[in-house]
């Protein structure tokens, strides 16, 4: 088993780092939801809980640190639930 | 096989942390679908009762809604760190921050009681007579789904508090070690996962209205 000797220990003080980033993206969506932006409160919501998923995915959760197969597969997962919401909305947006 | 005859001969090594971390995945990737399905209906029906969606949604407490989000956020990390002071060796860290994830995690379902509890006494529950008699088709929907998407989500909690109870009788026993620490850290990935769900929870049901 070479890959445990490779194995990559990601220090306390990334953790923090990143815990620190999403604590603030949180409330940075709280303060940016609550001005009447209209149709925009949606998007902005959306991408503050996209970038910190992806806080998630990349730190937290290793895919930083794991073998490019498995980014593959959770990029392909996620690019499919994409392509399931997309079409699904192509059908309620153009119905007559 | 000898194994099958003689009780007492020692199986095979299986350990393979590998095998153990795709099959960890997979299974993550259903519960995306799972969630992923559920947030279409969402967002379907939001499209389609812009109105009664805002209006239900003022109902909903952000404050408690930010605060869950905070210790679940916290507690994310707290279980990623126990993997590191595993790697380090340092086994009585590893068990204290699962602890402390795991009691974060009881304070995460203590709050949900009693947000749930309050929209109890206020007579809102799926099919309750006054949200049958004094809501809106597009109301009825909200808190349809609010209920069913936080109560999958808490479901999801209480599985993540068992799996830690193995994860630290593992590490406790020494099964889980620095050269061993699968189940530590597929133990981590499924609570990363919880906390992944609960981040786009949170904006779509407290903060859009």
């Amino acid at each position: 088993m070479s890959e445990d000797k490779h194995h990559h220990i990601v220090p306390y003080r990334l953790y923090v780092i990143v815990l620190v980033a999403l604590l603030v993206l949180t409330f940075a969506s709280i303060g940016i939801t609550s001005i009447e932006l209209g149709e925009f409160t949606v998007a902005a919501a959306l991408l503050f809980a996209v970038v910190k998923s992806v806080l998630v995915l990349t730190y937290f959760m290793h895919l930083k640190y794991d073998k490019p197969y498995i980014k593959l597969m959770v990029a392909f997962v996620f690019a499919i639930f994409v392509v399931v919401i997309v079409i699904t909305f192509l059908d309620y947006l153009y119905r007559v | 096989m000898a194994e099958h005859q003689h009780a007492h001969v020692e199986h095979p090594d299986m350990y393979d942390p590998e095998s153990s971390k795709i099959g960890m995945w997979l299974f993550i990737f259903t519960e995306l679908l799972l969630f992923g399905g559920l947030f279409i209906v969402y967002s379907v029906y939001r499209y389609m009762n812009p109105d009664a969606f805002h209006l239900a949604a003022e109902e909903l407490n952000t404050f408690i809604g930010a605060f869950n989000t905070v210790i679940l956020l916290v507690s994310s990390m707290t279980i990623a760190m126990s993997t590191t002071a595993l790697q380090k060796g340092h086994k009585k860290v590893a068990i204290a921050l699962v602890v402390i994830t795991f009691i974060i995690g009881i304070g995460f379902l203590v709050n949900k009681y009693f947000e749930w509890g309050i929209k109890f006494s206020h007579g809102i529950w799926p099919g309750s007579e006054q949200m049958l008699n004094e809501m809106s088709q597009g109301e009825i929907l909200f808190f349809g789904l609010y209920f069913v998407m936080t109560g999958l989500h808490a479901l999801h909690i209480i599985v993540g508090l068992i799996i830690m109870g193995f994860a630290i009788k593992g590490v406790a026993n020494g099964k889980v070690n620095a050269k061993r620490p699968s189940l530590l850290d597929n133990c981590g990935l499924y609570w990363h996962l919880v906390d992944l769900i609960w981040i786009f929870l949170f904006p779509l049901f407290y903060l859009i209205h």
